[in-house]
């Protein structure tokens, strides 16, 4: 890890973890229970917290909610722009979506680009009856009209700042925080 | 790792770090296969060709399909009906095309080094389907695929290529890709068949089939090119399909599990019975069905170096 980099933290492990419970209730607040309900994280982020909400989503509901996994790779916007070619990950999501109420779950909302991508992604797949977003942390700076459903936390950042969000799942202490200078993972 | 390569031409070339990105990108492409609507948009405005000089079905179709996932339009280019016949050099057709802002230019061509030469003269991306006797890099990658797949490493395993070697790009690029992945290659057939110094390649030479079937976790069968047979390597197909048809009998002399392989087209009752060929041990089905997502890895790989 290289010396110039710095965190400032946005928010700890028991914060994420309060915003994910609400969250799990605004869901089926919203939903009216868990109906035709199913959640699909994108990756890599997305998934982690995906996974997190179907466990309280199910522990609340005590039935089996949907889970998929979704990677957006292949539908982004810059493949023809870029030089070099990003990691395709795998698409894992075993049921049919058509129909179902998809909860699109991601860990940072920013320009809304990814949230198109899995939006192309989701459609090539199905048709759901509906498509609702849950993140994680919404840093503005919006670069196409799309909104998230449910926010863990709202904060605002400048453009060029480095939001990143830290999980349990691979090593490291849960929380959001930014990151400031060069990091080498 | 990231992937710099412009062109796909041989495996010997390759890195293990590479043919891992090739296999684990084809692994998350397979999954469009499986969907209702199999097209994905991220080769979209991107052009194909397959500029085939030799006759091909599988493959050239296989490349077709693959493109035509990423949704990449395809063009494609066949010597008898193009100006080839005219006494066009290949370099000139491939600059050509490539004006035509190919981006992508999948080559098939009966001489070895065909694949290499092009790729120095243009910009466009050059995939080798297939240079002659030299080597035919996405066969051994699709069937490296299959392998895993069924067995889930390559590393360890026991490998007999059955069949004429010596005239088999197939076999050469499955001999590069799975010596460096870490198997034991056998390979059988009758001294004809088999090069000089092919133990340099770091295989095991057999003649006889039944003893290199011993312990054989894949039975890789090559095609008898009966249009060479007038090479008099062989004194009649008859006596090849009588020492070296892979039939039940045979089959039980490798382990209980052991899969078969077939690059296709199959000679059925001379390299293969049709008994072991309709078994579940074939997976020569399989590897026509992986043929398409590795090749859409390459092109979605291939499609960011240029």
């Amino acid at each position: 890890m290289s010396s110039s980099f710095q965190e400032r933290q946005l928010m700890d492990a028991q914060e994420v973890s309060r915003a994910l419970s609400r969250i799990s209730h605004e869901i089926l607040e919203r939903n009216k229970g868990s109906q035709d309900l199913a959640l699909i994280g994108i990756r890599t982020g997305g998934v982690y917290l995906g996974q997190r909400l179907v466990t309280r989503l199910q522990q609340i509901e005590q039935r089996e909610i949907p889970f998929g996994e979704l990677d957006i790779t292949l539908y982004r916007d810059d493949l023809s722009i870029r030089k070099d070619q990003p990691e395709i990950r795998k698409t894992l999501i075993p049921f049919n979506i058509s129909d179902l109420k998809v909860v699109l779950v991601d860990d940072v909302l920013f320009t809304g680009r990814t949230i198109r991508a899995a939006l192309d992604g989701l459609m090539d797949l199905g048709r759901p009856a509906e498509i609702q977003l849950a993140v994680l942390v919404d840093r503005g700076h919006r670069q196409l009209p799309i909104r998230a459903n449910y926010v863990g936390k709202s904060i605002p950042t400048a453009r060029e700042e480095n939001v990143q969000v830290f999980f349990e799942e691979v090593g490291q202490v849960d929380r959001v925080s930014i990151i400031t200078g060069s990091h080498d993972q | 790792m990231t992937w710099t390569r412009k062109d796909l031409l041989t495996i010997s070339e390759l890195s293990v770090e590479e043919i891992e990105l090739i296999l684990t990108t084809a692994e998350s492409l397979k999954e469009v296969g499986g969907r209702d609507i199999k097209k994905v948009p991220a080769l979209r405005g991107k052009t194909v060709v397959n500029l085939f000089f030799e006759p091909s079905t599988r493959t050239r179709t296989s490349f077709e399909l693959a493109a035509k996932r990423l949704s990449a339009d395809v063009i494609n280019f066949s010597p008898s009906t193009s100006s080839v016949v005219k006494g066009e050099t290949l370099i000139d057709t491939a600059r050509n095309i490539e004006s035509m802002q190919a981006d992508i230019i999948v080559l098939r061509h009966s001489s070895p080094g065909a694949a290499d030469h092009l790729a120095r003269f243009v910009h466009s991306s050059v995939i080798n389907a297939g240079d002659g006797w030299h080597e035919h890099p996405t066969q051994a990658l699709l069937d490296v695929f299959t392998i895993k797949e069924k067995k889930k490493q390559i590393k360890g395993l026991t490998i007999v290529i059955v069949g004429d070697v010596a005239h088999s790009r197939v076999a050469r690029s499955n001999i590069a890709a799975l010596t460096k992945l870490g198997a034991e290659v056998r390979v059988v057939a009758p001294p004809t068949m088999l090069p000089l110094f092919l133990e340099s390649l770091g295989v095991k030479v057999f003649y006889q089939f039944e003893k290199a079937l011993d312990g054989a976790d894949v039975v890789m069968m090559l095609r008898l090119q009966r249009e060479r047979l007038g090479r008099a390597l062989l004194p009649s197909t008859r006596e090849y399909a009588k020492l070296f048809c892979l039939n039940s009998e045979r089959l039980k002399l490798a382990k209980p599990e052991a899969i078969v392989m077939h690059p296709g087209p199959l000679n059925r009752g001379v390299e293969i019975s049709p008994t072991v060929a309709d078994s579940s041990a074939a997976v020569i089905l399989d590897q026509v069905t992986n043929g398409v997502s590795v090749r859409m890895a390459l092109m979605y790989l291939l499609s960011g170096a240029t």
